[in-house]
């Protein structure tokens, strides 16, 4: 078993960062195995927690009366999930279910709000590193919406 | 050049009508100009009565009138609204017919056999646009067989320009108005006063064997020095210029240029300056049948970038604004026609010029497209 | 005068604006309003095509388009073509059942470049109805598997049943050989695969951006937005080849219609490197 702060900085999301900010981060997580089918975030409850994939798919997804489930997104080793917890209210607003096995790096929130907070430096390193996911996943449901395979009419 | 002048003769009236018997004896549909609702189109004509002497024209952005001159020249005109684009290249063609029954297709795609047609008056700006019609439907992969047939059994009676037309442009674009190839016989008018005389010079076999049997006479070197006079003289009064940058370059890398818009709000997209353009090539190809749906015939048709269906992909037009429609014609014409055949697309005419109904001037646009930058 | 000697024209050249009869084989539904034809010839030798190449495809009495061919180039008397209907002419052909005679006349453009992936990794990004033109360079490139490095299949569709040739790609999916990911836009249960744009899955696919060629057909916006991704992960635009659309009436470079910017994509293309096709794919209208 590797130790976790290894772990931690072989995910890109965190590729280059330095000792101190990982002695930071490796403070505030812990490893996790989630079943297939069971939830790791669900709509609409306080978002405490970011994962960072390492094994398995898990699908963003919301519930909706007489359409079934909707699937919005699908995300797998490598990517992060969850990024509510960076702004108030602090609140999921999807399910994330996991298709498979996951395995995944489970990092508390709060620990990491309150840590930023607390160094600056250390949270503009957080803020640089999950806006670039923001803006690709603003720019996936930006092509998304575009309905590009439709006949246009 | 020293074979033209070896065979320049003159004749008079006389032998142009001699030179339209000669053709006409020799199996040659004539197609000369002649005066038809106030105009100077391209006409079958028999007889040097029907061309349009005495006639002259005035044209500038927008217009176009014919008038009585103040001689009494043969060729004292400039280009009318049609191009020889038309009878070389017919605005409907059928490709083929079908028949259609008990699940099986009958094709018939006899290819039409015209009688050779010999052309009378093709000014220098038209040579080049024959020539440029040359690359387009005979220098590809697929040549069209009914164009090659047409143009390789055409008979060319080149005029030199004595008129320039208050549109006429082709000095800067090199394509006139002295004719220079791609003929078999040449005229030159010779003088405005009492009966029309022509420098004639041939530059075929075929053009010589025909000039032998005409009445004629050696020319004098002082006729030969006025031929080039003439020239001169037209080369020297043409009514516009393309600006003297290099336009190709500038239009390649301006197509978001403000100039386009005020362009957008003068067009009409009406198409008449791709009608009336001599090169202008583009075609649809339609199919219709019969109320059986038993018979069906695809033909061949002009068609014209300015129509919204033109650029149509399922979904819509590629080109619903007419900014982008005329930046298309304009940009084709002059910029990428290069790329795709190797030749300009413009020969320096100003029918699109004569004929825009809002005037719009392509010199004027291309000068004002280079001038400024976009940026 | 005749035109200039540079223009010789072979007296036995077939017109080429003529379509050789042929008859549907058999049809089948691929997707909401997609039909593949396999076509049958009566025994007439139909020409070698290349993977990436056209058809005009002709609905007697209605007219004519172009449909790229979605057979294996190793068997070109077995003509497939894979149809939307979309339009009159379309929706015509994709009517047409055994047995019914249509018009062929192609084949016309330049296809993939397949000769430049030999020992390169190929990563092909498909959108829609785009993996019919990519099918034939597929084939082809796993008929010389060896020859290759990494080959990859991206695909994104709308929805689960927007997905083509489903039965192959399950094949493919269980070759060692071939890295096959789908992705929908838009999905509901018990989709259990891919959510999100083609383009995501290319941060995960396995390929040498240094090494590889890309072959892109779909929604040109689509495409627009994939190239510019395979470009951010280091590929040469160069590399990167789109088979564009635009209205094709002709084939032959003559009618005028397929313009987009100085190219006459059913000659010049319809597939283009990145390369030459980014500049004029940011002009609007264009």
């Amino acid at each position: 078993m590797q130790p976790l702060a290894q772990i931690i900085a072989q995910h890109p999301v965190f590729s280059g960062i330095s000792a101190a900010s990982l002695q930071l981060i490796s403070g505030c997580a812990r490893n996790v195995c989630i079943d297939p089918g069971q939830f790791l975030l669900r709509h609409g409850e306080p978002a405490h927690t970011l994962y960072l994939l390492r094994h398995g798919h898990v699908v963003l997804e919301i519930a909706a009366a007489g359409r079934g489930t909707l699937a919005v997104q699908t995300l797998g080793p490598g990517e992060l999930v969850g990024l509510s917890w960076l702004l108030p209210p602090y609140q999921w607003s999807y399910d994330v279910r996991a298709l498979e096995l996951v395995r995944a790096v489970q990092i508390d929130a709060d620990c990491l709000r309150r840590k930023s907070e607390a160094d600056h430096d250390f949270g503009y390193d957080m803020m640089k590193r999950f806006m670039p996911v923001l803006v690709q996943r603003l720019q996936a449901t930006r092509l998304q919406l575009l309905d590009v395979y439709g006949t246009g009419r | 050049m020293s074979r033209q002048t070896q065979c320049a003769h003159v004749i008079d009236l006389e032998g142009l009508q001699q030179l339209l018997d000669a053709l006409r004896e020799r199996g040659y549909r004539t197609l000369g100009p002649t005066v038809r609702d106030g105009a100077i189109a391209y006409e079958d004509i028999a007889s040097v009565e029907e061309l349009p002497r005495g006639w002259t024209d005035e044209q500038s952005p927008g217009a176009y009138r014919l008038r009585p001159s103040d001689t009494d020249t043969v060729f004292g005109f400039a280009v009318g609204p049609q191009s020889w684009k038309r009878p070389l290249f017919p605005s409907h063609q059928i490709l083929w017919r079908a028949g259609v029954a008990g699940g099986k297709v009958q094709l018939d795609s006899e290819p039409h056999i015209d009688a050779p047609l010999a052309l009378i008056g093709v000014r220098a700006c038209e040579l080049s646009a024959l020539a440029i019609q040359d690359r387009v439907w005979l220098g590809g992969a697929a040549p069209d067989a009914e164009y090659r047939a047409r143009r390789a059994d055409a008979f060319i009676v080149a005029v030199n320009c004595a008129h320039a037309g208050g549109n006429c442009f082709c000095v800067s674009m090199h394509t006139g108005p002295e004719v220079t190839s791609g003929y078999d016989l040449a005229l030159t008018e010779l003088g405005t006063e009492g009966e029309p005389t022509f420098l004639v010079t041939c530059a075929t076999e075929a053009g010589a064997a025909v000039l032998e049997t005409l009445t004629r006479r050696a020319a004098r070197d002082d006729e030969i020095a006025a031929a080039q006079a003439v020239v001169a003289h037209t080369a020297a009064s043409m009514g516009r210029a393309m600006p003297e940058t290099d336009w190709v370059s500038r239009l390649l890398v301006s197509p978001e240029h403000p100039r386009w818009n005020a362009l957008a709000d003068r067009c009409l997209a009406c198409g008449n300056c791709t009608m009336v353009c001599p090169t202008c090539f583009c075609t649809n190809l339609e199919d219709t049948s019969d109320l059986s749906g038993l018979q069906v015939t695809r033909t061949r048709r002009w068609d014209s970038c300015f129509s919204v269906d033109f650029a149509y992909v399922h979904g819509g037009s590629v080109r619903p604004s007419i900014r982008a429609r005329y930046r298309q014609w304009i940009t084709h014409k002059l910029a990428t026609w290069p790329q795709q055949f190797g030749t300009s697309g413009c020969v320096g005419c100003g029918r699109c010029i004569s004929w825009c109904p809002v005037g719009i001037d392509l010199t004027e646009e291309v000068a004002a497209l280079c001038a400024e930058t976009p940026d | 005068m005749a035109p200039a000697a540079e223009f010789p024209v072979s007296q036995t050249a077939p017109e080429p604006l003529l379509p050789r009869v042929v008859c549907v084989h058999r049809r089948r539904r691929d997707a909401p309003r997609v039909w593949t034809l396999e076509l049958q010839t009566a025994g007439e030798p139909q020409p070698p095509f290349a993977a990436g190449q056209f058809n005009m495809l002709t609905a007697f009495g209605v007219g004519e388009v172009p449909i790229s061919f979605s057979g294996d180039p190793a068997a070109p008397q077995r003509l497939v073509h894979t149809v939307r209907a979309v339009g009159a002419v379309s929706e015509a052909l994709v009517r047409l059942e055994a047995g019914a005679p249509l018009g062929v006349r192609g084949p016309y453009g330049k296809g993939w470049p397949l000769e430049a992936a030999d020992g390169r990794d190929v990563l092909l990004v498909a959108g829609g109805l785009g993996l019919a033109p990519l099918r034939p360079a597929l084939y082809q490139l796993l008929a010389q598997r060896e020859r290759h490095g990494r080959i990859t299949l991206l695909y994104g569709t709308r929805s689960p049943r927007d997905i083509l040739f489903r039965r192959e790609l399950a094949a493919w999916g269980t070759r060692g050989d071939l890295a096959l990911e789908v992705t929908v836009d838009h999905a509901t249960t018990p989709w259990q695969g891919h959510v999100g744009v083609v383009t995501a899955l290319i941060a995960h696919a396995r390929f040498d951006p240094q090494r590889t060629l890309a072959l892109l057909c779909g929604p040109e916006i689509m495409m627009r937005f994939t190239a510019e991704a395979l470009c951010a992960a280091g590929v040469a635009p160069e590399a990167i080849h789109l088979s564009m659309e635009r209205s094709m009436k002709c084939g032959v470079g003559t009618c005028g219609h397929c313009q987009f910017g100085g190219f006459l994509l059913c000659r010049d293309g319809p597939v283009l490197p990145y390369a030459l096709l980014r500049a004029p794919l940011r002009v609007r209208e264009l």
